[in-house]
């Protein structure tokens, strides 16, 4: 079977609940206590309570490090809504993860124009080196891939994640010593985010809402995004003066 | 005449601190804001519309007219949405903005908000970019502490609250009632239209959904006038706009230019298509866009011109690729993308998608016959125009507009009996670079 059928197949598996994470495990009563005043937080920011429940699911994984039946059960809780209804919306968004993640989630843009670049070569590259495939995670747990779409980064092409941030203008090489480093704890900083990278479970709680102090590290913007500004300072092109404009 | 770079949004982006509250008000940011407070909001809405602003996110519906479609007096609560889940595939000019400078965006919110009579307001942001999830967070928070959001901002009796939600990987969520589905709790399955959300949006009350590049323009509008913004573009399509080229390209990036830029000028700003390469195909607005090849070099990148040539502006999203790359892969892999985002409420576009990834997947291993591409056209003869929302339209664009241009390419597959290209060259590291 093919890596794209397989993909295929385990995407209808997973839509279908045949592969959910195994777990019969209930919340953790401290864990449980902490998802409460977290979420209780969440639901006041919006003018209605459902709408808490995509931040939610990301504080579910914040805490659990994806989205088991516990934590849907305490989603539905809190939101006064069936199971059914918070498993009917975490299987349809792909960061919502059924079953556990490496502590460094890495991404690879498969999309057409990363895939063109040198995306699937990379992506090859790195699946054999790692030994696991779309939307697996290694034993050790620390390293999990994922074949990612279109990331809006294309003029850094070609484009990885790592738990959500940038890693630009890749090459096989550079993948293949980045996951390394992961897997050796040393520290690694992304190409436009903060000094280093966080774990996946403090990426999730940052996309539930909670700001963890860190967007003033890093670069304002990458070289890619300055191109044209420096040849307009070059040449001298502006936009023109207001006055020159009104009648 | 020589079209040049107009940087405006992009403006301050080279310094470090661009992103702060401290670096946003040093180069004169949060003044228009204030302007706009003391202003009635019709002259607001007046305003944006004589710019002439049309929608940044693709569509290119004119602003103004939409906020103008909000009904007033009605006693329900308002909603602003901005759409910051940046994904169509080659799009990627909100990212940056909001990287290096998330309060003109913010800034944008207050005016645009005052203006449509709102006291809500989101940012919908793709979750996949956390860094600039963080930036938005921290604007906002900034904002809040300065007095410019949360109640009776700077005295004038205007409440705003402002929160940044973030996504969970979707593309239809860009799609605007998907959007809003999803920012109320459910899964991003778009919204029959009528009602439009102007008339019964985000919790069933009037709702205006904007691009970030559109909110991002309000602040300079009011700023500097509507006929300062009206100087620059084309008679139809006026203003800027950032265009964002990726690819086989020696400089790829940001550019900001008036609109009716050709590709041709740009290309030529960004150094041309990688040395010893020529221009093969392109895209100019997104993946949904219908292709272009070097015919279409000298097309004013303008809402009208770029329809009169068979594609659409959409998102300024210039995918560049040249000779190496085989057409009958890209397209295989858009579609594929396509069949992977299709969030399954329409058959068409749901069964239609399933079936391009099935067929192209033979074609590009050269199993296939001429006849395929009369089914290939067919099919999108039975995608386009038959769903909700515009996904399934998008998807048969690259099918059909590289049949048009490149069924030599296709039928050379069948002929060979697979793909006569060496993926290896299209590499950005393919000659030793």
């Amino acid at each position: 079977m093919s890596a794209e059928e397989q993909r295929d197949e385990q995407r209808t598996e997973r839509a279908a609940g045949i592969v959910a994470h195994e777990d019969g495990a209930a919340l953790d009563p401290e864990v449980r206590a902490r998802l409460e005043r977290d979420a209780k937080e969440i639901i006041a920011r919006y003018p209605k309570p459902r709408s808490a429940l995509l931040p939610m699911l990301h504080l579910v994984q914040s805490e659990v490090g994806y989205v088991s039946e516990a934590g849907i059960q305490f989603c539905a809780d809190m939101l006064g809504i069936t199971p059914a209804q918070v498993t009917g919306v975490a299987t349809f968004y792909t960061q919502y993860k059924r079953e556990p993640v490496g502590e460094y989630h890495v991404g690879v843009c498969i999309n057409t124009l990363c895939a063109i670049m040198g995306g699937d070569q990379i992506w090859e590259e790195l699946s054999e080196h790692v030994g696991v495939g779309h939307d697996e995670a290694t034993p050790d747990g620390k390293i999990s891939l994922e074949r990612l779409e279109c990331n809006a980064a294309c003029d850094f092409a070609p484009v990885m994640m790592v738990n959500w941030e940038f890693f630009d203008d890749m090459t096989p090489e550079k993948a293949k010593q980045l996951v390394d480093d992961l897997r050796a704890g040393k520290p690694v900083a992304p190409t436009r985010g903060p000094s280093s990278v966080c774990s996946w479970k403090q990426a999730s709680r940052v996309l539930a809402g909670f700001n963890d102090g860190r967007a003033g590290e890093g670069v304002q913007a990458g070289p890619e995004s300055l191109r044209g500004l420096e040849l307009a300072k070059r040449e001298g092109w502006t936009a023109p003066e207001p006055e020159e404009t009104t009648k | 005449m020589t079209t040049t770079l107009t940087p405006i949004l992009t403006k301050t982006w080279d310094q470090a601190d661009s992103f702060t509250l401290r670096g946003y008000e040093n180069a004169g940011g949060y003044q228009a804001f204030r302007t706009a407070l003391g202003m009635n909001p019709d002259d607001i809405i007046q305003a944006v519309k004589d710019s002439g602003l049309r929608g940044r996110g693709g569509a290119g519906f004119p602003t103004g007219l939409k906020w103008g479609f909000i009904p007033q007096g009605d006693g329900k609560p308002h909603y602003l949405v901005v759409n910051a889940d940046e994904s169509e595939p080659g799009t990627c000019k909100d990212i940056p903005l909001m990287m290096a400078n998330p309060h003109v965006l913010v800034e944008g919110i207050i005016i645009s908000a005052f203006a449509i009579r709102a006291n809500h307001a989101f940012i919908y942001v793709r979750g996949e970019v956390l860094h600039v999830i963080r930036r938005l967070q921290q604007a906002v928070a900034d904002a809040y502490e300065a007095g410019y959001l949360g109640t009776n901002i700077l005295g004038s009796g205007f409440d705003l609250e402002l929160v940044v939600h973030s996504g969970a990987g979707a593309y239809i969520c860009g799609e605007e009632t998907a959007l809003l589905d999803s920012l109320e709790g459910y899964r991003g399955q778009p919204r029959l239209k009528p009602p439009f959300p102007a008339v019964a949006g985000l919790y069933g009350g009037p709702t205006v959904i904007n691009n970030v590049e559109s909110i991002a323009s309000v602040p300079g509008i009011i700023a500097n006038g509507a006929d300062w913004f009206a100087s620059m573009g084309t008679e139809k399509s006026k203003g800027f706009g950032i265009f964002s080229l990726s690819g086989h390209v020696t400089r790829p990036g940001q550019y900001e230019a008036p609109l009716g830029i050709t590709l041709r000028e740009l290309l030529d700003m960004a150094g041309g298509v990688r040395n010893g390469h020529r221009l093969k195909f392109w895209t100019p607005g997104g993946s949904s866009t219908p292709l272009f090849t070097d015919e279409h070099l000298d097309v004013p990148l303008d809402f009208e011109s770029v329809g009169a040539a068979g594609s659409m502006l959409g998102t300024r999203a210039l995918q560049i690729f040249d000779e190496t790359t085989c057409v009958v892969r890209a397209v295989l892999r858009w579609s594929e993308f396509y069949a992977h985002e299709s969030c399954g409420k329409c058959t068409p576009c749901r069964e239609g998608t399933y079936w391009y990834k099935q067929m192209l997947k033979r074609l590009e291993k050269g199993e296939g016959s001429e006849k395929d591409l009369d089914t290939l056209l067919d099919l999108s003869d039975n995608i386009l125009g038959r769903s909700f929302c515009a996904l399934g339209d998008g998807a048969t664009s690259p099918v059909t507009s590289s049949i048009q241009y490149f069924r030599d390419e296709y039928i050379k597959h069948f002929e060979q009996g697979g793909c006569p290209f060496d993926r290896a060259a299209s590499t950005a590291w393919a000659g030793g670079k």
